[in-house]
């Protein structure tokens, strides 16, 4: 693989104030929201060139490269996919990545001060949906000067900003590249989304929300969330291969209730490790967000958005993902092309589960490089 | 453009929604979409080809069509596409009755398993024959279900397809006229159907 994009800083904006606040879809107001976001590559004349990643539940704006002091085998989350040669092009590209509203990595949400009361919003922070992520990025590129975007670029949760911003906002999104996502959850996405959030929300330590300052924090909750989490991001297969049955650091069991399987050991590790980067009520925020998504409710609204946009649909999927099947996919690309759009479906094979679009799989970079070949050719 | 697709184009007409069946690198779509106000969309299983469709702009489903085919809306498409493919798909009587479901036109080529040279071929010879229209040999050839055109006119029949129109066509999918008309099954080396249900 060539050199990625190097050393990058996250950066940070006020896009909207006292005097020009944020209002939320559901008529809430947020009165300041600052956003961490990081750019690769170099917006060209015509600033025709810009690209949007949107994250997903557990991303940052660090999509790409290194940040000055972390370990160089360590780069952003998406850095196979975004640099020099990569599918994402930086000497083509101009690649942007915002964290999301809500966020607990530098742009505004629950851990945030409240400038009413000087104190963290904890559950006071209002109820968002995937429209108002999609308007603070739209307030970002107002920002960088930029009008409209070759192409809006995610997976999972990242993939249903991409597609809410390209029904709402018509003639903003060359391309919607949509990878491993939903339109509309399952009963079975919002159940795990239930025991997930039950779990922080149980914790002693969540105390109503209210937990920023008091020392405590409910990490046992927010780490059984994502241990939960963990499980539908693999495939059965992936943990039969990395795991199967076998015992952390020894040969045979240890038989009792501690830790003993390395499948166990992995995701307590990844429970615990979790909770150091992340914020428990942004979980149940976004969370929320993506129980709540359904871009397609009205039909008739769907057809007269897709009839008043010019935006080109990828839409990907893997065969091992059960959390966001390829049905799911499928269905997404139906309503799509039922109402006039014009989208491109592949699914494709790859062992990883749902967390296969982080992987730098051939055949599906192959697609993407291709895809975004041609939104070029097409500017 | 390959002859036959432009016979296949005129067919189509202007301003329709067509699926392609087997759409391989996208060129008919492409010429329906950016000439004649076309919306489209292709089934292709072959990747290159898949990726080709990527590169000419031309919206694409990846995988089988028999299985894409089922899955596909009742008329939810103007005009249904299937050129030199039907011969190679598992099941040609389902696909036409498909096809007949999810638009209420179909266009659909084929070569002429009758025509005179396979049939001395294989009179004469005892030979499977191999010509330019089927250039395979019969152990790996993808086309698994050859007619003649009076098969297919049976079969479309069956399907309750009427044939609006039937253009014949050289090896090269050119538009034959003259002797060829008189005994078609004969004589053409393939042909085009416009076929309604």
């Amino acid at each position: 693989m060539p050199e990625g994009v190097g050393l990058v800083k996250t950066q940070r904006v006020v896009v909207f104030d006292r005097d020009h606040p944020l209002t939320l879809d559901s008529g809430a107001v947020i009165e300041e929201v600052e956003v961490a976001y990081e750019t690769y590559g170099e917006l060209n004349e015509d600033r025709s060139n810009a690209v949007f990643i949107c994250h997903a539940l557990s991303g940052d704006a660090h999509a790409a490269g290194i940040h000055e002091g972390d370990d160089p085998n360590r780069p952003g989350w998406w850095d196979n996919l975004i640099g020099p040669g990569r599918p994402l092009d930086t000497d083509r590209f101009f690649v942007i990545c915002a964290n999301v509203l809500g966020g607990c990595k530098g742009t505004t949400g629950p851990s945030s001060i409240d400038p009413a009361t000087g104190e963290p919003y904890g559950l006071r922070f209002p109820l968002i949906q995937v429209r108002d992520l999609v308007n603070v990025h739209r307030a970002l590129l107002a920002k960088l000067g930029i009008e409209k975007l070759l192409a809006a670029v995610g997976g999972s949760l990242g993939g249903m900003q991409a597609l809410q911003w390209s029904l709402d906002h018509p003639g903003e999104i060359g391309g919607a590249l949509i990878v491993a996502a939903s339109a509309r959850l399952s009963a079975q996405n919002i159940a795990f989304s239930a025991v997930a959030r039950e779990a922080i929300m149980r914790d002693p330590d969540f105390a109503d929300g209210d937990y920023y300052g008091t020392g405590k924090r409910p990490d046992r909750g927010l780490a059984l969330a994502r241990m939960i989490g963990h499980i539908t991001y693999l495939s059965e297969e992936s943990m039969r291969e990395k795991f199967g049955r076998r015992i952390q650091d020894a040969e045979v069991p240890r038989y009792g209730f501690d830790v003993d399987f390395q499948v166990e050991s992995y995701l307590h590790y990844q429970g615990q490790s979790f909770v150091e980067r992340f914020d428990a009520n942004t979980y149940l925020y976004l969370g929320r967000v993506m129980d709540y998504f359904d871009p397609f409710a009205d039909p008739v609204r769907t057809r007269t958005q897709i009839a008043g946009g010019d935006t080109r649909f990828l839409v990907l999927s893997f065969d091992s993902d059960w959390r966001f099947s390829t049905e799911h996919a499928r269905e997404m690309a139906g309503e799509l092309r039922a109402a006039g759009a014009p989208v491109t479906f592949r699914e494709i094979s790859s062992p990883h589960g749902h967390d296969s679009f982080l992987f730098p799989t051939p055949d599906y970079h192959q697609t993407v490089a291709g895809y975004m070949d041609r939104l070029e050719a097409s500017v | 453009m390959r002859a036959d697709l432009d016979i296949v184009a005129g067919l189509v007409g202007r301003d329709q929604n067509v699926l392609d069946l087997g759409c391989g690198d996208g060129t008919l779509l492409e010429t329906l979409i950016e000439r004649q106000g076309c919306r489209g969309l292709g089934v292709e299983r072959d990747l290159d080809d898949f990726h080709a469709c990527i590169d000419r702009g031309v919206p694409v489903t990846h995988g089988d069509l028999e299985q894409e085919l089922r899955r596909t809306g009742t008329e939810t498409f103007d005009c249904s596409v299937l050129s030199l493919t039907l011969q190679a798909v598992r099941h040609p009587d389902r696909v036409l009755e498909e096809m007949r479901r999810v638009a209420p036109r179909q266009i659909v080529s084929l070569p002429n398993f009758g025509h005179w040279r396979l049939r001395t071929d294989l009179a004469l010879r005892g030979r499977m024959p191999v010509t330019p229209m089927l250039p395979y040999r019969w152990y790996d050839t993808p086309n698994i279900h050859l007619c003649t055109l009076a098969d297919f006119e049976d079969l479309a029949r069956q399907a309750g397809l009427e044939i609006r129109a039937r253009i014949l066509v050289d090896a090269d999918g050119r538009r034959k006229s003259g002797l060829t008309g008189r005994a078609p099954n004969l004589l053409a080396k393939g042909a085009v159907y416009s076929l309604s249900a």
